[in-house]
Formats: structure tokens, C-alpha cells, sequence
């Protein structure tokens, strides 16, 4: 520990030496009082490049059409791309619009959400509750619960591909119990509920680990002033626990319903881009299969489903915030 | 009404000495199902990627890697396939010559004379634990794996490098000056936590090809350096830091830079470790944006070219799970030495 | 050369005025001490000297050289902290060493000024050691030390001993003084603690809301305070202030009437005053005699106790502010007696109660 740590100097002595003089003699010219500028600057340069262009690019695609890249050879097309994205006789029926599988994925996407975003808070604040209590190894659990978070997509899509083959350790088991097996992922139900299991397995311990922390910041004496008045366990749970943990639950459902509408690397792996058919494309996927995957590159079109994706997320997170603040006064 | 109460109390009540009630068993239910529930699939996939090509697909399937064992047998040129066999009330291993209808014909492989012929209902094959390694050696010497190793390490150490680096500078500015603009700076960064890639991501990919970095791998590098979770990471943590010792630095002769480098950084390790751990796990897992970006084989992370194997050999399901866990040998050894910075660190800052 | 002047110093943090024309002028070698209470500007007044925050108007010269525009390590300082900011990741040598490196020193220059210091401040066990495993007296040594490496030519202490248990700051107060004895280099050292300004300036400067009320020695300060802040502010437990009025006697002096048949004598200058002019008498609870027959009649409320003296807390007819009297070793008054007291000669403070000024008495600067 202690040759590492030397290491460590050595290495900081090293650079510290190759950037000191010339960073220095950019503070003797500009002086101490503008040296914040200059280390703010890489990282606004990449926000700058990176981030805010993007947004002005994308809100400027949105409104040209064709296929070129350089924004000087798209012509401008006004609301087209929105217009098409949003003509539809009824939005109920995707087959209906225009733009179907735009629709298609909407609807599979707030399907999705909806499941998703009701299982996994469930899970993760049953889980939270449990390993709140006085529970031996609960360390273990946590950490447990919490290394799906860890895993890449495409590893968890592969690892449960395989676990729902024709062949694999399900079928094995329902063979077990006498239930003929299964192609899970080949029909339309079966493959959006293991989506949706999927995505609890792979995300749950990451908020679970975000609400065990809220409600170990109750203090333990509001429990025992409650034990001491009486309160039965389901007074506890809805008068104390639950309305304390508020600001979690509500960082978490923000967190949760945001993700969950960006639902892409492990669903597409899964289900290989989407199936059966168009059953599990999902929003995200739809904007990468305009942009990058067809035969014409659509990024006007993409670039308007991202500014609309966009928009619903910002109102998403600013309802919800102002519900939260409501709820808190 | 009561059984309502129950169910309750089992969120609530905290356990007592020496007293088991139904809610201890219900929650232990529930921990040791949910640990079943993360292993199982992990583990499953983990031991058919032992299994070789011809025992990876039987069903139903063996829970360890065996395999049938063939032996080479003097007079004849192809190995053959080893069987116990009872002859005689005494059960020996005989290889199979051949097989025509329901009777086999049978040699003693140490003795091979003239070969007996008995009824295959009463052979079963020889099988022994064995590991197919060549599901691991063979992607590392046949297809591109080595690269995308290769190009996944490097993706993950400049990337983490750069992400401290960058947001380590623009958090010491952020929290040990005073200047014009600074909370309106501030604002500006965290605001972009809400904006995902995603939204981005077509924009994002064009402005990689205006500066020419597609199908490179610092176009996958540098998008996403500039992190707002890691700017408001380490300025709240350099907030703690006291601003005496900043100005007892300056009254030392420090330069600006020397105090970043000599008293900040070294004073910020804790949360440089928790920021380091996540750029890594973020970097190693990342695909859509590789995805994107990258075009040609020689220039696949490794999660791209998992996905592009798994199109192309969609049925070499042994190749496919060895490779899988090899991606995830690097993030489970973090998770088993790091767990407790990690988790500590995602509670603190509710970042992932 | 450690003289220092400030010149007409105005600081404004946005629409706060925090210090309003100060003018000092610090002889070289001086231990001078920042007092007032907090919130007066002492703590700014001492970052401005030493660069750490900029003035929003006048001139600060060092050795006689303006210094307004130079960082803290170009103005020859060095400056002990409250919280004795040590780099927690260096060890108490790479401490010490840590400003001669930045100054580009050479190894054994930096390595003969840190066994020094750490001679004449007995901290050479601990040179290998982390800030952390050190006591807070040890700590407080290695920040002297730090700043003694640098051979500055003003030392800065902003409230180096606030941080100690009490006997450690009797002690490392002491410690200070004869740090000083024998560096005779300029020390400039704020406190909101009197006693600490008392007990080791030369000079004292006490602010109060942005201003310099009053500079001079401590006894000058103590014996002939400019105006009532000061009287109060000095001296403990505080002054009495009485209200009263100006009788001019038959020898023309200058007499104070409370409301008694006893007069108060003063030595104003009876040119300033006129009779029947309203003033405020400041006494201090040891400057009261106590006589069976004459003298103002103090009723008694309690008392405090504290072996070597004793203080009686009473009131005085007419008198709205309670009264103080201070008398040495054992003194146990009923509560409800009356005592007659008296100033004693010379010792009676006179102030205008409108400008708060002191009338009389008066030598030091302002």
C-alpha cells in the first residue's frame, strides 16, 4: 500500500512537472482571478461540443429532410418530419399513422414503462423494507441484489437469452413439472414479459440501494416514540416510513420512469432488435433504426422523434418535481 | 384482518431475540428466492459455457460440463466411443465398434479381440466432468477477440483517465473560487444530467463525423468525458476540503495549478476512487453509442463485437457464453473488491 | 523590513461595507493585536494584509513598498491559521518544506530552516509524523513552524488559539510572546479574546463594525479609553456606566452628580463642559472604595464568589443599569444591604452620552 501510494506521487510529480510551467506562465499572464476559467475550459469545450451543439443540431435537423449529412445539402422541409411522425387517424391503432412503427414503438414503449416502472418500484421498496430490518448478512443481500447493476446489456441480454432458450434451464424445469416447453421469446407475450423481468432483475438493486439509504436516515427514535404510542405496524409503514422516505421515492420514480423510457441495449439483445416482429421495438430503437440501421439515413426524422422524446422527458421530470414539491408542503 | 396486519408488520417490525415469527421466514423467503433469482442465470450461463459444442444443446440438459468419452482402440482407425456394458453380471467399459439395431458390438479397449455383440438397452456412455477450454481459447486465438479486448481496455483507461481529469479541474473550479458566472456555470452542467445520450445520440454522431472520429475509437472516448454526475461528484466533496488550507497553499507560493495538483487532488482520492469505478463499469458496459460510432471489426469493443458474434454464430451458443463471461470477469472482480465504495457511492450521490 | 501602512482601507463584499477608512501605521518588530467583536472586520483586516482578499479602495505598504497588487507569497508574510490548515497528506517535514519548494529553495537551505524551526519549537519527534496523529497543541506548533520556515517579515495570526483547551492557550500564549521576544519580527495577531490582546501586545487595535475605535498600548487602552465601546469592551467583568450630570465645583473642577449627596470627582477639563450638561461616569467593579459613612448607596442582590476576590452585583437608586463592585479575597454581603461606595481618585471615566466620547482623560491615538 505504501510502494503504491509512493507510485502515485511519483506519477502526480511526473505530470505535475510536464504541465506546471507552461499552466503557470498562462497565470502570470491572464492573473489568479480568471485561472478558474481556464480549468473549467476542457470541460465546457466537450460539454460545449458534445452536449449543447448536439441539441441545436438536432432542433435543426428536426426541420430538413433527405438523407445528406452536411445541414447546407438538406432541404428545409418545415414541420414536415413532425407532421409525419404525429398523422394518425386514431393513435390507438399504430397501423392507423403514418409513421407506424413510430406508434408501434410509443405504445410497446409506454407499455413498458408502465410494467416496468410498477414492478421494479415494488420490488425494490419490498426488498429495501426487508433488509431494513435487523437482518443477519444483510450486506450479503445487498450486494447480492446489487451486482446485476453492474453488468453490461448485452451481457445480461445474452445470460437470459440463453437462460429462456428452446433448450435452456426454464424449459428444463417446466419439463420437470410436466409443462411442454416453451420458445419464450418468439411470442409476442412471453417475450414482453421477460423484458420486463429482465429489466427488474437487471436495475432493481440500484434502487433499492437508493431507498435502503432513505430509510436508514430515519432516525431510529421515531420508531420507538411510535412503539411507546402504540402504533400498530400498518400505522408505522404509512404514517412514518413511507412518508419520510418521500423525497427517495420520488428521486427514485424521476430516475426510474426516465431510464425507462431510454429502454434499448439489453431489450434489443434480447429479443433480438426488437421481435418478435415489432413487438418489443421500443422508442430508442426506433430513432437508432432511422438514423443508422436502414438503407436511407433518416436523420431528420430521427432528429424529430429525439426533440419529442426530449420534450416528454423534460415534462415528465418537471411534473413530477412540482408534484413532489406539493406533496412536501 | 389480522392476516392484513401481519403482512404489514412484516415490513416494519424489526426482529427480536430469540422470537421467529411468520415475518422472519417471509423475509427470508424473499432474500434467499431473489438471490436464487440473480444467481441462477448467471451461473447457469456460466456452467454451459464449460459444456462442449455437441452437450451444449441437449435437453434437457446436465447441470455439470460432461462429455462422452472416445478412446483410441488398436486395429481401428477412428476412435472409438467408450460404454458400460454388462456382461455377465459384471459391468465393464467396452468402446463400441458399431450399432445395428438394438445390438451393439462391443470390444474390450485394453484387449481388443473378436468383438461381442450385446443389447443397447443395457449400455449407457461412459461420460466424465471435463471443461471444454477450447470455447475459451478459440475465440481468443480464431476470431477478433484479443482486439476487442484490446479496444475495450483502451476505451475504459483513457476515458477513465480523462473523465477525472476534466471533471476533477472543473470541480475545483466550481467549489474553491469565486468568479463571474460560476453559479450560472454550475446550472449549466447539471442541467445537462437531463438530457440522456439518447436524445442526443443522432446529432451527437454527426458532430463526431464533422470532426472525423467515426469509426475511431476516441470517438467513443471523448463524447462523453465531460460527465455533470462527475462534476457534482467531486465538487461536493471538494466543498469539505477547507478553504484555509487553499489559502495556506496560496500564502506558501503555490500557483494555482500547484494547489490543484498538490493539495486538491491528493485530498479528493476518496471520491477520484468512486468517480474512477464508475467511468470504468460505465466505459466496459457501454454499447449503443460504440454501437454507433464504430464501424469496422478491428475497432469493436468488446460489447459490440459480443453482439456481432452473437448475430453471426447465433447458434454457437458455446462460443457466444464463453465470451460472455470473459467480459464479465473484469466488473464481477471489481464488484467483489470494490462493493463496499460502490455501493457507498451510489447511496451518497444516487448516480449510477 | 516589517513596518506596515494602511491607507484610507475600504473593503465592500457587494453592498456590505465591512471596513471603512482604515488607517494603521505598524512599526517594525511590533506585536500588535486585532481585537473586537465578531462581525468587526479584524479577520478581513489581517486576509487583506495578507492578499488573500483584495481592497475595494485604499493602499497597503509593506517595508515601505505597495504590496496592493502582489499575491500573498510575493509580500514577504506568513500567516498561522485558525484551523492551522495543514496538508493533511503531508507529513509535518513535507509541511514545512512545502512553501520553500514552491520558492524553488535549495534542499539544504530547506532542510537547515526546518531543523531550526523544529529546535525552537521542540517539534523534531514528530517531524515524520501526519497532521492527524499530532495533539492540537502539536498541531498549532508544526502552523508557527510553517511560518517561521519562511523567515517572513510580518508574521499573521488569525485567532491561532481558539481551537485549545484553556491551560494549552495560557501556555502557547506565553509561547508566542517569547517566540517574539526573540525573533523581535513584526507580529500582527486578531483575536475576539481580551485577555490574549491584553496580555501579549504592544499594541492593541480595536475594531468595531468596520472602524478602528481606538490603537495604543494595552494600559493606555485600559486606563484611558477614547469611548464608551472601548471602556466596555476592555476590562472584566465590564465597566459600570452611571448616568449623571456636570457640577462644576468651587475649585473648578469637574464633579459628576448620579442622584446622591456624594459628587463624583473627575479630572475633565473643565473648558469642555458646562454645568448641568448631562455625561455618563464609567467606573470599573475594582476602581469602587468602600466606606461605613460616605459614599453612593449600593444595594446588594447577590455576589460571586471566587476565593482570591469577589464580586458584588447590587443596584444604585435611580440607576437603571446594575452595578458591579469588585473587592479582593473573602466578602459575603447579606443580600439587601446597602454599601457605601466611591470611586477612587482619578479613576472616574466621563462621557458624552450623545458622541459616546470619553470627556477626559484621554491620551493614545485614534
Amino acid at each position: 500500500m505504501a510502494r503504491a501510494a509512493g507510485l502515485a506521487d511519483r506519477a502526480l510529480d511526473l505530470v505535475m512537472a510536464l504541465f506546471e510551467a507552461p499552466i503557470n506562465a498562462i497565470e502570470r499572464v491572464i492573473g489568479k482571478g480568471r485561472m478558474p476559467y481556464l480549468f473549467l475550459a476542457p470541460n465546457l469545450v466537450l460539454f460545449g461540443i458534445f452536449t449543447f451543439l448536439p441539441i441545436a443540431i438536432a432542433i435543426g435537423y428536426a426541420f430538413t429532410g433527405g438523407a445528406d449529412l452536411l445541414i447546407s445539402n438538406r432541404p428545409f422541409v418545415g414541420l414536415d418530419n413532425f407532421r409525419k411522425l404525429l398523422a394518425c387517424d386514431s393513435y390507438l391503432v399504430p397501423g392507423s399513422c403514418e409513421e407506424s412503427l413510430f406508434w408501434t414503438a410509443i405504445w410497446n414503449t409506454l407499455w413498458f414503462v408502465g410494467f416496468n416502472v410498477a414492478a421494479t418500484l415494488l420490488v425494490a421498496l419490498v426488498t429495501a423494507l426487508i433488509l431494513n430490518r435487523a437482518i443477519a448478512a444483510r450486506g450479503f443481500f445487498r450486494a447480492m441484489f446489487f451486482y446485476p447493476v453492474l453488468l453490461s446489456p448485452v451481457v445480461i441480454g445474452l445470460i437470459w437469452k440463453w437462460f429462456l432458450d428452446r433448450n435452456g434451464l426454464l424449459n428444463a424445469f417446466l419439463q420437470m413439472l410436466g409443462v411442454p416447453p416453451e420458445i419464450f421469446l418468439l411470442d409476442v407475450g412471453w417475450s414482453r414479459f421477460f423484458v420486463v423481468v429482465v429489466s427488474v432483475w437487471f436495475h432493481m438493486g440500484f434502487y433499492t440501494l437508493i431507498l435502503l439509504a432513505g430509510l436508514q436516515a430515519i432516525p431510529k427514535d421515531l420508531y420507538e416514540a411510535a412503539a411507546i404510542d402504540a402504533a400498530t405496524p400498518s400505522r408505522t409503514l404509512f404514517r412514518i416510513t413511507l412518508p419520510l422516505l418521500g423525497p427517495n421515492l420520488l428521486v427514485v420514480l424521476i430516475l426510474l420512469m426516465i431510464r425507462s423510457v431510454q429502454i434499448f441495449d439489453e431489450a434489443w439483445v434480447l429479443t433480438n432488435g426488437g421481435g418478435p416482429g415489432t413487438a418489443n421495438t421500443f422508442i430508442v430503437q426506433y430513432i437508432y433504426q432511422m438514423a443508422f440501421a436502414g438503407d436511407l439515413r433518416l436523420y431528420g426524422l430521427a432528429s424529430a422523434a429525439s426533440v419529442l422524446m426530449g420534450l416528454v422527458l423534460l415534462v415528465l421530470t418537471l411534473v413530477q418535481l412540482r408534484l413532489g414539491k406539493k406533496v412536501e408542503s | 384482518m389480522s392476516g392484513n396486519v401481519s403482512a404489514i408488520g412484516f415490513f416494519t417490525r424489526t426482529r427480536r431475540a430469540g422470537r421467529i415469527d411468520i415475518t422472519d421466514i417471509l423475509s427470508w423467503l424473499w432474500l434467499i428466492g431473489g438471490t436464487l433469482a440473480v444467481l441462477v442465470p448467471v451461473l447457469w450461463a456460466g456452467m454451459s459455457s464449460l459444456k462442449p459444442e455437441a452437450e451444449i444443446t441437449r435437453f434437457p440438459p446436465t447441470l455439470l460440463p460432461r462429455t462422452a468419452i472416445q478412446v483410441e482402440v488398436q486395429g481401428f482407425d477412428k476412435p472409438l466411443s467408450l460404454w458400460n456394458v454388462t456382461v455377465d453380471g459384471e459391468t465393464r467399459e467396452m468402446a463400441m465398434v458399431r450399432r445395428i439395431g438394438l445390438k451393439a458390438q462391443m470390444v474390450d479397449p485394453a484387449n481388443p479381440g473378436k468383438p461381442v455383440s450385446v443389447d443397447t438397452r443395457t449400455i449407457s456412455p461412459v461420460q466424465r466432468l471435463t471443461v471444454a477450454t477450447q470455447n475459451y481459447t478459440d475465440p481468443l486465438t480464431r476470431f477478433s477477440f484479443l482486439t476487442f479486448l484490446k479496444n475495450s481496455v483502451f476505451v475504459t483507461f483513457v476515458a477513465t483517465l480523462l473523465t477525472l481529469i476534466v471533471n476533477a479541474l472543473a470541480a475545483f473550479a466550481l467549489s474553491k473560487y469565486r468568479f463571474r458566472g460560476d453559479k450560472a456555470i454550475f446550472v449549466l452542467i447539471i442541467s445537462t444530467l437531463m438530457i440522456p445520450l439518447t436524445v442526443v445520440m443522432v446529432p451527437a454522431y454527426l458532430v463526431i463525423v464533422g470532426v472525423g472520429l467515426v469509426d475511431n475509437l476516441w470517438g467513443v472516448i471523448i463524447p462523453t468525458v465531460a460527465s455533470p454526475t462527475g462534476v457534482f461528484l467531486l465538487r461536493q466533496y471538494m466543498l469539505t476540503i477547507p478553504d484555509e488550507l487553499i489559502e495556506a497553499a496560496r500564502v506558501d507560493a503555490a500557483s494555482e495549478f500547484r494547489i490543484f495538483w498538490r493539495i486538491v487532488l491528493p485530498l479528493t482520492a476518496p471520491a477520484l476512487a468512486v468517480l474512477a469505478i464508475f467511468s470504468v463499469l460505465w466505459r466496459w458496459n457501454d454499447f449503443l453509442w460504440p454501437l454507433i460510432v464504430l464501424s469496422s471489426r478491428e475497432n469493436f469493443t468488446l460489447q459490440v463485437g459480443l453482439n456481432a458474434f452473437q448475430g453471426e454464430f447465433s447458434v454457437q451458443w458455446h462460443y457466444i457464453l464463453a465470451m460472455t463471461f470473459l467480459s464479465l470477469i473484469p466488473v464481477t472482480l471489481v464488484f467483489l473488491f470494490l462493493q463496499r465504495y460502490i455501493t457507498t457511492g451510489i447511496a451518497g450521490t444516487g448516480m449510477k | 523590513m516589517g513596518d506596515l501602512k494602511l491607507t484610507n482601507l475600504n473593503k465592500a463584499f457587494g453592498t456590505v461595507h465591512v471596513l471603512h477608512d482604515v488607517n494603521l501605521q505598524i512599526d517594525d518588530g511590533e506585536f500588535v493585536v486585532f481585537v473586537g467583536p465578531s462581525g468587526c472586520g479584524k479577520s478581513t483586516l489581517l486576509r487583506i494584509i495578507a492578499g488573500l482578499e483584495d481592497v475595494t479602495s485604499g493602499a497597503i505598504a509593506i517595508g515601505g513598498r505597495d504590496v496592493g497588487a502582489l499575491s500573498p507569497a510575493e509580500r514577504k508574510i506568513a500567516m498561522v491559521f485558525q484551523s492551522y490548515a495543514l496538508y493533511p497528506h503531508m507529513s509535518v517535514r513535507k509541511n514545512l518544506a512545502f512553501g520553500l519548494e514552491n520558492l524553488k529553495f535549495k534542499r539544504a537551505e530547506i532542510d537547515a530552516r526546518i531543523t531550526e524551526a523544529a529546535r525552537m519549537l521542540a517539534i523534531e519527534p514528530y517531524l515524520d509524523r501526519r497532521p492527524k496523529q499530532l495533539s492540537g497543541g502539536q498541531r498549532q506548533r508544526v502552523a508557527i513552524g510553517r511560518a517561521i520556515v519562511r523567515d517572513p517579515d510580518i508574521f499573521l495570526f488569525d485567532e491561532p488559539l481558539s481551537n485549545l483547551d484553556a491551560a494549552l492557550r495560557v501556555q502557547t500564549r506565553a509561547e508566542i510572546t517569547k517566540l517574539h521576544r526573540e525573533m523581535q519580527t513584526t507580529m500582527i495577531y486578531v483575536t475576539h479574546d481580551q485577555v490574549e490582546a491584553m496580555t501579549m501586545a504592544d499594541k492593541i487595535v480595536v475594531l468595531r463594525a468596520g472602524r478602528i475605535e481606538q490603537v495604543g498600548s494595552p494600559l493606555e487602552l485600559f486606563d484611558h479609553p477614547r469611548n464608551l465601546f472601548v471602556a466596555g469592551f476592555l476590562g472584566s467583568p465590564r465597566m459600570n456606566i452611571l448616568k449623571g450630570r456636570v457640577v462644576i465645583g468651587d475649585d473648578r473642577s469637574v464633579l459628576v452628580d448620579v442622584g446622591y449627596p456624594t459628587l463624583l470627582r473627575s479630572d475633565v477639563d473643565p473648558a469642555k463642559v458646562t454645568a448641568g450638561q448631562e455625561v455618563l461616569a464609567g467606573v470599573r467593579p475594582a476602581h469602587f472604595a468602600l466606606s461605613d459613612s460616605e459614599g453612593l448607596p449600593f444595594e446588594v442582590q447577590y455576589h460571586e464568589s471566587l476565593g482570591t476576590e469577589t464580586y458584588v452585583y447590587g443596584n444604585l437608586q435611580g440607576q437603571s443599569a446594575q452595578v458591579i463592585v469588585h473587592r479582593y479575597g473573602h466578602f459575603a454581603p447579606a443580600p439587601g444591604a446597602i454599601l457605601k461606595i466611591t470611586p477612587q481618585d482619578d479613576r472616574l471615566h466621563v462621557f458624552d452620552p450623545a458622541s459616546e466620547l470619553a470627556l477626559g482623560r484621554v491620551s493614545g491615538r485614534a
